[in-house]
């Protein structure tokens, strides 16, 4: 990937605004390298809007509007219709979004965008709360979590939304979730999206060691462990109905995942089993879906 | 080429003589027939365009800023409760300064529910920064769109070109089209300079310090201040090609007057009946249409009422807990001359009520005299209220 990157240009250049250890640079960085020059982005209001850079710094060589929370895929579908009004039918548009930009107020742009399958690859970089505004609970907030407004004394008792099942409701081409625990796929999935017309979806699991309560060093690790526990398992989803599961190494409890973030340090050992079984329940539930 | 055309239908041809690229909508009573039109147009291929059919209004003012920020000439529609729901939408379109043009067909906002016309939706949406024109008949709601383009893309900011809900959007009136060759000289495409561009990179929209915000914001408050002889200019332009005048401001016998009547939209044709009614009974009075709100022209506003001792304002809108938005608009105008004129505002016609010669004639005798049936609220005084 870096090879690859440095051979062509790096479209991410130094001096970004993010946290150390950030998981959504990461994400980004891959990305980029994987779609190229010729790619317009549409990010709305979240981590990536700040640490891109305050004005006239910016950390990116492509074309960038930062746009209204809620309107990140519907401003992509509007780029890439004036794109084609035009008669440039190659530029990738990427909206790019955190989990509350897609799962909570993206989450109506983004349906009817998916419904009219128009030609953008929508990306989620999922870090699971709103972290800009100094980690607040979103809906993609996984249950017993810690965040600011699912404090110790009210942590999170819903389940985390299944971003992806949504998107494959809408039969859209390609659907798929990444990591940046698992850069080799990711590269597989962004290029298999980039060559996709109509709309694509990647739902991107980014780490937060400033919101998640661990080590910066521990990022990508924590990542790893996501995808071992099966907490975050790698798949896509053709046309909204051909299941494909990705390569999986050998599964490991959720404790191994849950045990480096101090977000899930008031999580009761009965809380541990019922994220268990949770998890173990959706994994099966995956399988199934993936059967040929 | 003359036909016999709804304000609706003259909106939809309007946008195809403009040929626009972009049409994002969804659909609103009374705006509906606008889309309809523009998918069968576009569908027919009549019109190179694309037709987004977004699921609201927040996301079509969304894509037809994406599509204006790439370079492609943008149109939507909307009303009311669809405008109202556009709101962070249309700060935004202003502040990234795209040449949008939408139109606005007026309608109050619920509760209760009613379809019909009323200023306080446009109205409401006055401090966004888009410049707004509100068009008196069918004729005007096809030249102000053209006119509309050709300052929107000069100016680099959006233009909402209001027609009231039924009084215009249902009513057929004669239209005189202009031919697509005469309109192409007078509108030429939209070739922005600055634009989202793979060959041109840049980053637009990113966080900013204060310093630099104030003088942002600065630069677009004077680019919009200018906009009322940019009009102006413009218009005279289309009057070259096309013999028709579409001024900010359109003043009817306020030369003389003592009693001067203001008013937005259809009523001030019924205005200046009763100028011509008042007069005959031995009342000088004149009317002022105010087509242009946003930017207030307050260079054509004060050349036209500079003599009358009383201005009275009928507002089909109101802020509730101050006064009708009009009114407010023209006091402010008139601050420098406080001493020396009474203003008397009215609140008549919303939610759909005819504001006719029959409503206006007793509403002025009621300003001079006292003496009248619409009841007093503060510094306003309504009609049409129930006892």
């Amino acid at each position: 990937m870096n090879e690859h990157a440095q051979k062509k240009r790096d479209l991410f250049t130094p001096g970004h605004f993010g946290c150390p250890g950030c998981g959504a640079t990461l994400a980004m960085r891959q990305t980029l390298s994987v779609l190229g020059e010729d790619t317009i982005v549409a990010m709305p209001a979240g981590c990536w809007s700040t640490l891109i850079g305050i004005y006239p710094y910016t950390c990116l060589t492509v074309p960038v509007i930062s746009v209204a929370f809620g309107s990140t895929a519907a401003m992509a579908a509007g780029i890439k219709a004036g794109l084609s009004i035009q008669g440039n039918d190659h530029t990738t548009v990427l909206a790019w979004a955190g989990d509350g930009g897609t799962f909570d107020i993206g989450l109506q742009a983004l349906s009817g965008a998916a419904e009219r399958n128009d030609d953008i690859l929508f990306i989620c970089y999922d870090n699971e709360a709103y972290m800009n505004t100094g980690i607040q609970r979103s809906s993609a907030t996984p249950a017993g979590g810690w965040t600011t407004t699912t404090p110790d004394s009210a942590l999170k008792g819903q389940k985390k939304k299944n971003m992806v099942e949504i998107m494959a409701a809408h039969r859209i081409p390609y659907a798929a979730t990444a990591s940046i625990g698992a850069p080799e796929d990711l590269n597989s999935k962004l290029k298999k999206a980039k060559n996709i017309k109509g709309s694509r979806f990647i739902h991107l699991f980014a780490s937060c060691p400033t919101g998640w309560r661990h080590a910066p060093e521990l990022s990508v690790e924590v990542a790893r462990q996501a995808i071992k526990s099966r907490v975050f398992p790698l798949y896509e989803v053709s046309d909204g109905d051909v299941w494909h599961l990705s390569p999986m190494p050998e599964k490991v409890d959720v404790d191994t995942y849950l045990k480096h973030q101090g977000r899930f340090k008031k999580m009761l050992a009965s809380d541990h089993q019922h994220f268990q079984k949770q998890v173990d329940d959706d994994w099966q539930r995956l399988l199934n879906k993936c059967r040929p | 080429m003359k036909k016999i055309v709804t304000g609706n239908e003259a909106a939809a041809l309007a946008a195809k003589l403009a040929r626009v690229q972009m049409v994002s909508a969804y659909p609103i009573t009374p705006q509906t027939v606008i889309v309809e039109n523009l998918a069968d147009i576009i569908g027919r291929g009549e019109l190179k365009a694309k037709y987004m059919p977004v699921e609201s209004e927040h996301s079509a003012m969304a894509s037809c800023i994406g599509a204006s920020m790439v370079g492609a000439r943008a149109f939507t529609a909307s009303s009311s409760q669809g405008l109202a729901y556009m709101h962070e939408m249309l700060h935004y379109a202003a502040g990234a300064r795209v040449p949008v043009v939408m139109v606005n067909c007026n309608r109050a906002l619920t509760p209760p529910w009613n379809l019909y016309c009323d200023h306080t939706d446009s109205l409401a949406q006055r401090d966004t920064g888009w410049v707004q024109y509100y068009c008196a008949d069918v004729q005007d709601v096809l030249d102000a769109i053209l006119i509309a383009y050709g300052v929107a893309e000069q100016a680099l900011l959006p233009v909402m070109i209001n027609l009231e809900g039924f009084y215009l959007t249902h009513t057929s009136e004669v239209l005189d089209v202009p031919d697509q060759k005469t309109v192409d000289i007078f509108l030429p495409p939209y070739r922005p300079s600055n634009k989202l561009d793979v060959d041109d990179p840049k980053t637009f929209g990113n966080v900013c310090g204060t310093d630099l915000f104030s003088s942002i914001k600065y630069k677009r408050h004077c680019d919009t201040l200018s906009l009322e002889r940019l009009w102006d200019q413009t218009a005279a332009k289309f009057h070259r090609h096309f013999n028709r005048l579409h001024s900010v401001v359109e003043a009817y016998q306020t030369e003389d007057a003592d009693v001067c009547i203001i008013g937005i939209g259809t009523a001030t044709g019924a205005m200046r009946l009763a100028v011509d009614r008042l007069r005959k009974e031995g009342l000088k009075a004149g009317s002022l249409r105010l087509a242009m709100i946003r930017p207030f022209p307050i260079e054509g506003f004060k050349k036209a009422v500079i003599n009358a001792g009383h201005v009275i304002v009928i507002d089909r809108d109101v802020s509730f807990g101050a006064e009708g938005i009009v009114a407010q608009e023209v006091k402010a105008a008139l601050f420098d001359r406080h001493g020396e004129v009474k203003l008397t505002g009215f609140i008549a016609g919303v939610g759909g009520n005819d504001i006719s010669v029959e409503t206006i004639v007793p509403l002025v005798r009621q300003a001079i005299s006292g003496d009248g049936t619409a009841v007093a609220a503060g510094t306003t005084l309504w009609a049409e209220v129930l006892p």
